[in-house]
């Protein structure tokens, strides 16, 4: 088998055999990448040099049976990561040149795993869009069909582990950023639960959702990945002081007797009948398998695409303010004065959509609105928390599509915000609540990819990625790679 | 109309920066004086993808505060963002508590110079982050921007509109003043900044029940400044009143060059904070046994002390009040009167009285003054035992200020011990009556006013060293013949 289908394990065991060394592995994704990520713009910067140097170390360290993790296997970051050294955009103009002088917390843990960074990937300005084609570095294709989106925000790194440009990729989820796109280009995305993974150099979008996570073709793979990613951080306060353990090691256990949660709400009229179909399939795998399935209803659901534009549009707005022109980031040519200075940085440096959002959270937070809007949404996030936990009163996890249908055109829904937000309409519970969840591919509608979504209770990724890890056994629609990247 | 029949209503907003080692949520060093941007890190320059972490000694700090002034402290409290552009506020907010503050309902009592109390009433004291500063002097054409100061924590004190004078608003600022001292949460420079507040002033007719509208002036770091700017705006606010105009809701700058207050911006221009919970810190929660242990290890307060100083060495309320102003200054004061065992009016009257002027000319704390408390109390034994006289004194302490010698050894170097053998001033008084022979047949035929003459001249002739008790006692059996 060639070397770009193998699994992340496979890679990290392979080099620690001597099998093939890190810099053989490097130079084949990066001519991966070389010749395909310009027609998928999945990269917003492609970091050669320092690859094959981290390479290069990783082999000396190989050779002298230091072997971590990781080492010397390659993967890239979603742009929002900041990385000392090597420009972090996060999509946008306003930080088109801008290096970070420091490391994420998670950019440093999977560094000191002994990983190669291949480059960073592209991704919806600010991780603001659906659809990946708010970057102000151009859409990303979906490597199914280029004509289509991948999804978003974290459409580059979806792409690029669909297309097989990088082993696995770093990505965020605020309202389903990982999962989305991980759907609809018919890959594994793990969004953890919040406070997981540490946010300390991931850039703020809306600080009370936002978590990273990881996108990989298998559950295994994003296990490997999320045990090194993984872990308190003293230095974000909304980081969980739990153990974490090794997630490789609590999968291969059977999902006979698990409780699995049908929820109500997720088959609504919203949903593509197709998309429905293979979803079905799928929740008919697991009975199989011993699952039991029971119908839930989360009934403050259908409430949060409404309220998860209010929260975070009003989280945003302030995160964004930092970005003012004065001691980074874009700034404008001969400001007048300081007025000018913020108004044209600010005006050149954001997207429309960007633009958009940070206008909404600027009135919801305003005087004579905040109780109407940002309170009410507050108080309907705990509704929905509240739904979510008293499902799990009954069942182990939640299932159901990740999305309402598979990929669509890029810019149908452009011009239409409303539309594009109900493209998340599953997957945003999940954010509001905290909750882990994962989307894996199970089957096509029309040669596109359909994601499976499973929701667990807080720090419940174990459970999930086992979960997942059961129906992959079964299944190889997560070894499916698009024709042209075969 | 005249000015009598209104009265003043103040509030003060004080800001206290909390003397921790580090900022309020990073760890970049906490001082004052150093290069623009040296004690700036990542998080004070809210460089992206940054995170605060909040510094658990200021929650410490806060509630020794609270617990002081007898206020509630929260179980739950919450950091919020308060929303505005700034050059000098690098995140675009500032990190303050706004709807769930730490310390809430407290109250401080001060003392007036007539010996009268009153209580005022303390809204709530909350935490938040101070924001840097923007330079001009030297930049021509540019503004600098030093962000030492962001992240410095502060405690920020809000009192109840419930002072009536400038004089009240001073008394009480100086109350504040001592505690955060007392309670080594501040080091009270306001020179530096450390210690400064926002005062809320408005008049209304003797009477009236509802507030009239007030101007905040803001940014008053001297206690001369708070008096002068609060009088200023009372008699702005009082003329522009009675000639028949309006006082309008703004934010009032004091220039202490013109001694005047004036606009820098009106309600209508105010900014709208957009405050909402910061998603980035968690609340602040708070068990019983914390606070419970930090109120066991409160020293004594300036109010316990100044009551027991009062009750001890029988001083007067005020009296007590100003030994009290101080920690260093009372635990002075103590040192004094238990070195000299007794004359604790004696040694109250000079702390407050010699040694407090000689220092506040020379601009000196009490930890730095020359004479020490061991020096003092020997030259006061010195007066007590009537070896000098209270004015004889007065020259020893100036030639020990200068000197840094002991009271005995100046005494002996310059001969001052007071005479008080009998016979020796009994040689003086006759050598004086017998120059002086008009002045005292007339003191004889009823001009008794010049029995002070002849107390002066034999003064004169002994140099001042004469014990005046005994003295006048020998005069009046002399002097009549």
């Amino acid at each position: 088998m060639s070397l770009h289908k193998k699994s992340l394990a496979e890679l990290a065991a392979g080099l620690r055999e001597r099998k093939f060394s890190s810099v053989e592995l490097t130079q084949l994704y990066l001519a991966r990448i070389d010749a395909h990520a310009g027609m998928l713009n999945a990269f917003i910067t492609v970091a050669h040099e320092s690859a094959l140097a981290s390479a290069r170390a990783a082999d000396h360290e190989l050779a002298a049976g230091r072997a971590r993790a990781l080492t010397g296997v390659p993967f890239a970051h979603k742009d929002i990561f900041c990385t000392a050294g090597l420009r972090t955009t996060c999509g946008s103009r306003m930080l088109d040149q801008f290096v970070s002088p420091y490391d994420a917390t998670v950019v440093a843990k999977l560094k000191d795993a002994g990983t190669v960074l291949l480059g960073k990937t592209n991704m919806d300005e600010f991780a603001m869009g659906s659809s990946s084609e708010t970057s102000y570095y151009g859409p990303v294709k979906n490597p199914w069909n280029t004509k289509l989106v991948p999804g978003g925000s974290s459409g580059g790194s979806a792409a690029a582990v669909a297309a097989r440009l990088v082993p696995a990729a770093t990505a965020t989820d605020t309202g389903g950023s990982i999962r989305q796109p991980a759907a609809l280009c018919g890959v594994t995305g793990l969004k953890p639960t919040y406070g997981r993974v540490s946010r300390y150099g991931m850039i703020a979008f809306a600080s009370s959702l936002d978590q990273g996570g990881v996108i990989a073709p298998s559950a295994e793979d994003a296990a490997l990945m999320l045990s090194v990613m993984a872990g308190f951080d003293p230095r974000d306060s909304t980081s969980v002081d739990t153990a974490v353990p090794d997630y490789v090691a609590l999968l291969g256990k059977s999902v006979a007797g698990l409780r699995v949660g049908i929820v109500k709400e997720f088959f609504d009229a919203g949903l593509d009948a197709q998309n429905g179909r293979r979803v079905e399939e799928a929740l008919a795998l697991y009975r199989g398998l011993g699952a039991t399935l029971k119908e839930v209803s989360l009934p403050n659901l259908p409430l949060s695409v409404p309220t998860y534009y209010v929260v975070a549009p009003a989280e945003c707005s302030s995160n964004l303010a930092r970005f003012d022109g004065v001691r980074f980031g874009h700034r404008c040519s001969n400001p007048r004065d300081l007025q000018d200075l913020y108004r044209r940085s600010r005006g050149e440096g954001f997207g429309a959509e960007v633009k958009r959002r940070v206008m909404t959270g600027t009135y919801v937070l305003s005087a004579g609105y905040y109780d109407a809007y940002y309170l009410k949404a507050q108080k309907v996030r705990q509704l929905i928390a509240r739904d979510f936990r008293d499902a799990f009163a009954e069942v182990d996890m939640l299932m159901g599509p990740t999305t309402p249908t598979p990929a669509f055109a890029i810019g149908a829904k452009m011009d239409d915000p409303i539309t594009m937000y109900l493209n998340d309409i599953y997957t945003i519970g999940a954010n509001l609540a905290g909750l882990p969840a994962i989307s894996i591919p199970c089957g096509f509608v029309a040669g596109l990819p359909v994601g499976l979504q499973l929701v667990g209770p807080h720090f419940a990724e174990g459970a999930i990625l086992n979960a997942a890890h059961a129906y992959q056994r079964e299944t190889d629609w997560h070894r499916h790679v698009p024709q042209d990247y075969a | 109309m005249s000015a009598m029949e209104w009265e003043t209503v103040i509030g003060l907003e004080i800001h206290a920066q909390l003397s921790t080692r580090s900022k309020i949520f990073s760890g970049s060093a906490s001082s004052y004086g150093a290069r623009p941007n040296v004690h700036a890190n990542l998080v004070d320059l809210g460089y992206p993808g940054v995170l605060p972490v909040l510094n658990a000694e200021v929650v410490r700090m806060a509630v020794k505060l609270g617990v002081a002034i007898d206020a509630r402290i929260a179980r739950t409290s919450v950091f919020a963002r308060k929303n505005y552009f700034y050059p000098d506020l690098p995140k675009g907010y500032q990190i303050s508590q706004y709807e769930l503050p730490i310390v809430a309902g407290g109250a401080l009592e001060i003392v007036l110079e007539d010996g009268s109390r009153k209580r005022i009433g303390i809204t709530r004291a909350h935490l938040e982050e101070d924001a840097g500063k923007s330079l001009h002097e030297g930049l021509p054409g540019v503004s600098g921007i030093d962000l030492n100061r962001a992240g410095t924590p502060l405690i920020e004190i809000v009192s109840e509109p419930e002072m009536r004078s400038a004089k009240e608003a001073v008394a009480y600022m100086k109350k504040v003043h001592t505690l955060v001292r007392y309670l080594e949460i501040c080091d009270g420079n306001m020179q530096e900044g450390s210690f400064r507040c926002d005062a809320n002033v408005s008049v209304r007719k003797k009477g009236a029940e509802i507030f009239g509208t007030r101007a905040e002036i803001k940014n008053l770091n001297s206690f001369r400044y708070v008096e002068k700017a609060i009088l200023y705006e009372v008699s702005r606010q009082v003329e522009l009143l009675e000639s028949g105009g309006r006082v309008v809701q703004e934010t009032r700058l004091y220039d202490a060059d013109k001694g005047e207050t004036r606009s820098m911006r009106t309600k209508e221009e105010a900014n709208d904070y957009r405050y909402f919970p910061d998603p980035d810190l968690l609340p602040v929660v708070l068990t019983d046994e914390f606070i419970e242990e930090i109120r066991r290890g409160l020293p004594e307060l300036p109010d316990q002390k100044a009551r027991r100083l009062a009750s001890d060495y029988g001083l007067s309320a005020y009296d007590a009040g100003v030994l009290t102003s101080s920690r260093e200054l009372a635990a002075y004061y103590e040192e004094v009167t238990q070195e000299l065992q007794g004359e604790p009016k004696l040694a109250a009257n000079w702390v407050m009285g010699e040694l407090a002027a000689s220092l506040n000319k020379e601009g000196l704390d009490i930890a730095r003054s020359p004479i020490s408390s061991g020096k003092l109390a020997a030259l006061l034994r010195r007066i007590a035992d009537e070896t000098i006289s209270g004015k004889i004194a007065k020259e020893v302490f100036e030639a020990m200020w200068a000197s840094g010698k002991e009271a005995d050894a100046i005494i002996e170097e310059k001969g001052l011990r007071q005479i008080t053998d009998t016979a020796a001033i009994l040689a003086v008084i006759d050598e004086v009556m017998a120059k002086n022979s008009a002045q005292l047949a007339d003191y004889r035929s009823g001009k008794d006013k010049l029995f002070g003459f002849f107390v002066g001249q034999v003064m004169k002739a002994t140099g001042g060293k004469a014990n005046p008790a005994e003295l006048t006692k020998l005069l009046k059996t002399k002097l009549p013949g």
